[in-house]
Formats: C-alpha cells, sequence, structure tokens
C-alpha cells in the first residue's frame, strides 16, 4: 500500500493548517456562506438535515489497520461512535462539529489520512476494484495507476473549480467490473494492444444523477505513459466547454452528449497533441516507483488445502454457505479473498460502530497482513486469508455481524444514508432496505434466486447506484409524501446498462411486496442457468409490469 | 481604483481601468488620460491601431476564447482575466493557455471576483499580479499566496511535476 513521503507529508499538513484558517476565518465571518461552501466541501465536510457531515476519503478502497484504529477513535471523540462506508469506497461521519473538523483532519493526517476533494466541483476520489491484486484474470494491478492519478488530482490548480463533480474509476479485470467504470465520468479500462504494451481503453461520459448515462469509448488504446497528459486533456476541455448555467446539465456526460462521443473525442485528442509530450508525460521510473508500493504481501508457499476446506463445509452447513457466497478465490494458491458484509438486518447498510471498526482491524491485523479494501457495495474485504484459516475467521466474524452470508444476494442492498441524514433526499431509504431484508431472511430462497444487485437511492443523485440496479428503487417526493419508484434491469459490468422504470411508484410500506412479486415472476419464468438480469432481458419488462401492476 | 497585488504579496497602485464592453453599436469609452484593458476582440480588430503601445492591454472573460489572440499575444503589456465568480473556473485554463501555449511573458492579471482562498491556484496558472475584490483583507495575501510550499502537478510556475522531482 502506498506510503507517504517527506512531500505527502509537507503538502497534507500545509492542508489541513489552511483548512484551520478557513474555517477560523468563516466562523469569525471574514469568508461569507457561499465563499466557505466550496473550501469545506473540498475538505469533506457537508451541511446535512441534522448536523455536518464529514466524508473522509478511502484512497482507492485500502486502508491499514491502523487507519481503523484511527477512524475508531474518531468517531468517539468527535462524533457518535459509529461510522458509515459509502457506495464510493469512502468512510463517513454523520455528527461532527463543523469547528472540530480542523481537529479531525489533523489525527487523520497522523495516519496519512485525509478529506481531500470528496465532495465539491473537482476530481473525487479514484476508485477501484476490491479485487484488486489478488484475483487471476487481471492485467496488472490498478492502484498505482489510482495512485498516480490521486497525485495528479490532488489540489490540481486548474481544475479546483469545475462546472460539476468529477469521478474517475479504474478496472484491471478483463472478466468483470467491480469498479463500475462505465458509469463514471471517465472509466480506464486496462488492456493489453497488439504489442503487449500496457495501456487504457477510455470511457468518457458516464454517470448516474437525473441523466443516467454508460460511457461511450472514447480512445481505444492509451499507452501508459500518456496517462496524466491525456486526462489533463479531457479535464481542460470540459473545464473550458461543459454547462455552467445549469448544475443539472453540467456534467460531463452532457457536453460528450452534446458534441457527440466523436466530436467530444476530437476536441481531446486536438488539446492532447499541444501537451502529450510535455513533462507531465509519466515516465516508466515514475510508474515503477509507485508499483513499488504495491508489491505482494509475504505469502507463504502453501499447498492447496482444498481437502480440508471441503471437510469443514461438509460438517458445517453455515460454515459452508458462507464460503460459497462470501469467499472468493485468490490467485496464490492456499489464500482465499474475505468479504465480510456491512448488511446485517437491522443496522443501515455500511454502518459500522467504533468497536466493529476496531474488530476489523483487529481481524485484518490477524488474518490479512494489516490490510483492508471498501468496496463501492459498502462490504469490506480481508483480501488475504490463508484457505486453512477460513473457519477460525469465520467463527470470529459471525458474533460480530461481518457474516451475514449474503454477498451479492438480494439482501446485500446498496443503500445511500437517505432522508434520515441527507439534507438533498426525497425519501427515506435505510427503512426501505430493512423491510426488504426482514421480508427475505430466509437464506436458501435468497441463494435460490442468485446474484440480484438491490440499489436503493433516496433521490436523482443516485448515491446508492439506483439505475445500475437488477432491481433499482428510487425515493421520490409526491406532494410532501415519500414514494419509490422501481426500475429493472439495471448493470454496472462490462455489460452495464441503466435501468428501466417499472412505472408508477409505491407506498413504503408496499415494497417488500412489490419487490416480492417482481421476484416470483423471474422465479416463474427463468430457466435452469438464468440469473434475474438473464431473464429479465429475454422476456423483458412486459411479465413484471403485468405482475406489479395487476 | 483598487490596489493589486503582486506574487511576493507586495502591494501596488493600480494605474488600469477595465473597459467594459459596449453596448451593440455605441462606440467603447477608451479613457485618454489612463493606461486600458479593452476587450480582447475590440484590440484585435483595431490592432493597427493599438500595437505596440504600452497603455493599451486586453481583458479576456471567463468563456472567451484566447486562441484569438495566440499570435499576437507578444503585443501586449497585460492581459487580464475576469472571473465572473470565484467558483467560475474557466479562467485557470485560460491562463495556463496564454502563458504555456502562446509564451505570453508580460503581466497576466486576474480581476473579478478574485478572493483570498484561489490566489495560489491563479498564481499556479500563471497569474502575476491579483485584482483582490476590494471588501477581502489584502494584508492576508502574501500568506494566501504561499500556502502550499509545492504541487503535485506541473503548471505554469514549474514544469516539474512531483513525480520528476523525486527522481532526480
Amino acid at each position: 500500500m502506498y506510503v507517504y513521503d517527506e512531500h505527502d507529508r509537507q503538502m497534507m499538513a500545509e492542508r489541513v493548517a489552511q483548512f484551520r484558517d478557513q474555517t477560523t476565518r468563516a466562523l469569525a465571518g471574514e469568508l461569507a456562506e457561499d465563499e466557505f461552501l466550496p473550501l469545506r466541501l473540498q475538505n469533506g465536510l457537508y451541511v446535512q438535515r441534522l448536523a455536518p457531515m464529514l466524508r473522509i476519503c478511502v484512497p482507492y478502497g485500502m486502508l491499514r489497520s491502523v487507519q481503523l484504529r484511527r477512524l475508531a477513535r474518531i468517531t468517539r471523540d468527535y462524533d457518535k461512535g459509529y461510522a458509515h462506508f459509502t457506495t464510493r469506497q469512502n468512510v463517513q461521519l454523520n455528527w461532527p462539529a463543523v469547528e472540530d473538523v480542523p481537529d479531525i483532519l489533523a489525527e487523520l493526517a497522523e495516519v496519512e489520512m485525509h478529506a481531500n476533494q470528496t465532495s465539491g466541483n473537482c476530481i473525487r476520489n479514484t476508485t477501484t476494484d476490491q479485487f484488486a491484486a489478488v484475483q487471476s484474470d487481471e492485467l496488472v494491478d490498478p492502484r498505482p495507476y489510482c495512485e498516480i492519478i490521486r497525485q495528479w488530482s490532488t489540489f490540481h490548480p486548474e481544475f479546483a473549480f469545475l462546472p460539476r463533480k468529477f469521478k474517475v474509476a479504474v478496472n484491471a479485470s478483463e472478466k468483470t467490473d467491480r469498479a463500475a467504470i462505465r458509469v463514471h465520468d471517465i472509466g480506464l479500462q486496462i488492456v493489453r494492444n497488439e504489442a503487449g504494451e500496457i495501456g487504457f481503453r477510455v470511457h468518457v461520459g458516464g454517470g448516474l444523477g437525473r441523466t443516467p448515462m454508460v460511457a461511450p469509448v472514447i480512445r481505444e488504446f492509451l499507452p501508459e505513459l500518456d496517462l496524466l497528459t491525456y486526462l489533463e486533456a479531457v479535464l481542460r476541455v470540459y473545464n473550458r466547454y461543459g454547462r455552467r448555467d445549469n448544475k443539472f446539465k453540467a456534467r460531463i456526460k452532457i457536453l460528450v452528449k452534446a458534441l457527440t462521443p466523436e466530436g467530444f473525442a476530437e476536441k481531446v485528442e486536438a488539446e492532447w497533441a499541444h501537451i502529450k509530450d510535455s513533462p507531465s508525460r509519466l515516465t516508466p521510473e515514475a510508474i515503477e516507483r509507485v508499483q513499488g508500493y504495491f508489491t505482494e504481501p509475504a505469502y507463504a508457499a502453501l499447498n492447496s488445502r482444498a481437502d480440508l476446506l471441503a471437510q469443514q463445509r461438509f460438517e458445517n452447513r453455515e460454515f459452508d454457505q458462507w464460503v460459497k457466497h462470501n469467499v472468493d478465490t485468490h490467485k496464490k494458491t492456499g489464500y482465499a479473498i474475505v468479504s465480510l458484509t456491512m448488511k446485517k438486518t437491522g443496522t443501515p447498510p455500511g454502518d459500522v460502530t467504533d468497536r466493529q471498526l476496531e474488530q476489523i482491524a483487529d481481524l485484518a491485523d490477524e488474518f490479512s497482513f494489516g490490510e483492508v479494501r471498501v468496496t463501492h457495495q459498502q462490504n469490506v474485504v480481508l483480501a488475504d486469508v490463508r484457505q486453512d484459516r477460513l473457519l477460525e475467521l469465520w467463527q470470529q466474524i459471525v458474533p460480530m455481524g461481518f457474516g451475514t452470508a449474503n454477498l451479492n444476494t438480494l439482501t446485500d442492498i446498496i443503500c445511500c444514508p437517505g432522508g434520515d441524514f441527507c439534507a438533498l433526499a426525497n425519501a427515506k431509504s435505510i427503512p426501505v432496505a430493512e423491510s426488504i431484508q426482514r421480508r427475505f431472511d430466509n437464506l436458501d430462497f435468497l441463494y435460490d434466486l442468485g446474484e440480484i444487485d438491490l440499489n436503493i437511492s433516496g433521490c436523482m443523485n443516485a448515491c446508492g447506484h439506483h439505475h445500475v440496479g437488477t432491481i433499482g428503487v428510487l425515493g421520490v417526493d409526491k406532494k410532501g409524501q415519500e414514494f419509490y419508484q422501481v426500475s429493472l434491469g439495471g448493470s454496472s459490468q462490462h455489460d452495464a446498462s441503466i435501468g428501466k422504470i417499472l412505472g408508477p411508484s409505491f407506498a413504503r410500506d408496499e415494497m417488500p411486496e412489490v419487490i416480492s412479486k417482481i421476484v416470483d415472476v423471474y422465479v416463474t419464468k427463468r430457466t435452469e442457468e438464468e440469473s434475474f438480469l438473464d431473464t429479465y432481458r429475454r422476456v423483458g419488462i412486459g411479465p413484471f409490469k403485468e405482475r406489479v401492476y395487476a | 481604483m483598487p490596489d493589486i497585488i503582486f506574487q511576493d504579496g507586495s502591494v501596488r497602485q493600480n494605474g488600469w481601468v477595465v473597459v467594459p464592453r459596449s453596448e451593440a453599436g455605441d462606440a467603447l469609452d477608451i479613457p485618454d488620460n489612463k493606461s486600458a484593458l479593452i476587450p480582447a476582440e475590440v484590440w484585435l480588430e483595431g490592432r493597427q491601431h493599438f500595437a505596440g503601445r504600452d497603455d493599451i492591454g486586453v481583458w479576456f472573460d471567463s468563456h472567451d476564447e484566447p486562441e484569438i489572440l495566440a499570435d499576437y499575444v507578444h503585443e501586449l503589456p497585460l492581459i487580464a482575466v475576469n472571473f465572473p465568480k470565484f467558483s467560475d473556473g474557466r479562467g485557470y485554463s485560460i491562463g495556463r493557455l496564454l502563458r504555456e501555449r502562446f509564451g505570453y511573458k508580460n503581466e497576466l492579471r486576474a480581476i473579478g471576483d478574485v478572493l483570498l482562498d484561489q490566489l495560489q491556484f491563479m498564481k499556479r496558472c500563471g497569474f502575476d499580479t491579483y485584482e483582490l475584490r476590494p471588501d477581502k483583507d489584502i494584508r492576508k495575501a502574501a500568506q494566501s499566496l504561499n500556502f502550499f510550499s509545492q504541487g503535485y502537478q506541473a503548471a505554469t510556475d514549474t514544469d516539474l511535476p512531483l513525480f520528476r522531482r523525486r527522481a532526480s
């Protein structure tokens, strides 16, 4: 994992001092509300429905145990003893006091953390696959490129006041896309060209929100050394020509659509031609330096313990189910990838207490080289667990609440904080998630349904990624009442698609029944091999409509 | 006229008047006795007349295209870029283009909604003088211009991004 050098440390310390000065001036009335707004947003501080909210950056989802323990302490000392994993691999505090934020940032800086650019109209945290470097089908580790982008985008003097927020995601797996790159402003797919060189297929102009779009390809192959100059060209075109007259039309996807992907690509290429050989062009040494921080942990040379595991699974059915659903294959023989689910019924998806943060830190130290990854599905991954210790790990996490064996099932719900916390929300989302989790409490039935992404957003801003849920739920406001619109058929994978709206919206208490009917249609219509998405794509939305609105 | 801040934080008297764009059909009101910044396209139209004068400069608005003066920037003593609202970031790109692409060497000034907390970004993008909004404390400018001792990226102020400095 990346470790700061004196340059990183110095800039982060200066940033904390700067925000302390800005906060002091804001509280003294020297900065008007609208002048302080973008400054505090770019330091992660929102003002929410009930209290301020601080979004802490977790660069591409990586956390060390020492950082988890510091987060736990911060939630105790400055908040109400819990935190929230977000849908962009970050962590949020729900109740900090504005005047405490500089102190919180100083505490974070001590463990090489920050809240830079986690909000506001700037380049946000670059996200990636939570299984980076431990899965067998990726070309190279995507995280060094994420770190290179983090450094380039941090305090970029030209791009601190873009028309709107800007999100970049990187994926290196050929088969899967856990980073949902095609619904990002820039999605980078790591590819190899015919000459065997590493580069990127560049997608620009995806996004959710009010106008969901799947990003088109604007360059099939970008050599890796050209990464930063090309990003700079894309951002410059966006900064100059993105709309600033209407907040709802200000994302880059609107510009790409207006110019057409070809027209946009031409503009970028023209800009890039001027800067591609500038000193911002990466060097092999610069990439190698960062790659040097992401070396393999000290894996033991193990034999496969498939026999032992099979025996343990045979003897314990619950363990068996957990292994089947929450454990993935590791590229290294004898190791496994474990997803700790933060989706226990009755707890808002992604919420963890201070004690749980410390437990996760302890688990990381004990089982996974002291590191964890936060996923955009609001779970936490232990990426390097010995196969022969899975049973021991499972026995520890079940009482902690991380062992619900529902990964990627209907109740592994992605859910934004919604109207319980967020000032933007039209409706609550957490109680909807809970009522659905209560309705579908039979794990065997969930397993039979297979992979279904149920994503819930409390408003059009789509923090819960409802557009790309197999089943999406969107909170809407109808004459002051909270209603929920359902969409079907979304995907954030390589075959990304935006869900289609089923029809008129529903009251909150109808939602479990609606989901139940939708699931019934799938069960009736599916062939043996089909997932929900397959069936939906084959039969279309019609049968679902008929059943739900019958 | 409000004073002008220089890159080193020093403050000097402003000798330049910004002449706004005129209404359609009206002639531009250029003062005789003062140095004037006129809209860039007006200067371009009257280039034969204005070129070489050290008391006539130009200003760009944030939506203007600095490309129109690409070949002529060296004929200008001063170029100003207007930030109509501090949160409008287009001026940063204009600054970098004028400096890095068109090779403009003389004074580049930020005007409009210029506040303390954006000064260092402006400095990094090639602006060397700043007309701070009059209600802001000009004594704090020097600190704001130098809050960060370095940056990660190359920009107008340095063509060495941190990854190249680390390597040396």
